[in-house]
């Protein structure tokens, strides 16, 4: 119990300092590898949550898959070494205030509402329960979403083809003009 | 199994994951970068699917779903993005949001 506690401080620790590294670092890719270890603990959180296949899906997805996209295309679009200028302070002042606000706002409703736990017994989450129920037509299934992402994740890869692939209709603008 | 941590501690830490992704979505000027603070705002979301399933719907599974969709979308979202970026970045040879500032040529 004490060490799930530490862990969990650990976590939320790596998780703060970290998103706050990533959306203020000057060096791109600093930004990008804290996102790295934003989504490690991520993932590190839903293992203290007992819901190992979402870790897995989340390191090897997020933190191996989405994290590689952003740094590819950092180094494809940026000059590394080059630093952003710093922000209006007016900007920085007004933006952060706005997100303070917003974070009490949230904090304040979630400390005041009670939250009534269900004492059901746990389901446990292992793969045979998770293929049953991605492939389900029942009332536990998600069959209909499944196919629906699948659909949705060969137009996004068929998109992303099509609007990166050289020669694309500007080319052919730029040389008219 | 999941005593010792309350929800709420779950809870306050995808809100302030949330607002330090809405701080940077506001401050930030490259396309990048700002890709990145909506994936910190996708990811603080899914922590509160799954906190919310685990403690007050044991028996159901329906968070764990959500958080597994929610992370195939941004996969998608972020693809396509990305293939965005490479255009834009052909085009004005800059990612910065001050740059791009015509939709049609």
């Amino acid at each position: 119990m004490e060490v799930r506690e530490i862990m969990f401080a650990a976590f939320a620790l790596v998780i703060i300092v970290f998103s706050v590294l990533t959306v203020t670092s000057r060096r791109i890719l600093r930004a990008a590898v804290s996102l790295l270890f934003v989504l490690i603990a991520t993932a590190g959180l839903y293992f203290l949550l007992n819901y190992q296949f979402l870790a897995a899906v989340q390191l090897t997805l997020y933190a191996g898959g989405i994290v590689v996209l952003i740094i590819f295309s950092i180094l494809l679009t940026s000059q590394i070494s080059q630093k952003f200028e710093p922000i209006e302070w007016k900007k920085a002042l007004f933006s952060a205030l706005a997100a303070i606000a917003g974070a009490i706002v949230v904090i304040t409703t979630i400390l005041q509402h009670t939250f009534a736990a269900d004492t059901a017994a746990a389901m446990e989450v292992n793969m045979h329960v998770i293929g049953k129920s991605l492939l389900g037509t029942g009332a536990d299934g998600y069959v209909l979403p499944f196919e629906v992402i699948s659909v949705l994740l060969v137009a996004a890869m068929i998109g992303a083809i099509v609007i990166a692939k050289k020669g694309s209709p500007f080319k052919e603008e730029e040389k008219n003009k | 199994m999941n005593s010792g941590i309350p929800l709420e501690y779950y809870l306050i830490v995808a809100t302030i994951m949330f607002f330090i992704g809405v701080y940077g979505f506001l401050t930030r000027r490259n396309l990048i970068t700002i890709l990145m603070s909506t994936e910190l705002i996708l990811n603080s979301v899914n922590i509160n699917f799954l906190a919310f399933n685990r403690f007050l719907f044991p028996g159901k599974l329906d968070g764990h779903f959500f958080g597994l969709f929610v992370i195939a979308v941004a996969a998608s979202e972020a693809a396509v993005a990305i293939a965005i970026i490479i255009n834009i970045y052909r085009r004005f040879t800059s990612i910065n949001v001050e740059n791009v500032n015509e939709l049609k040529y």
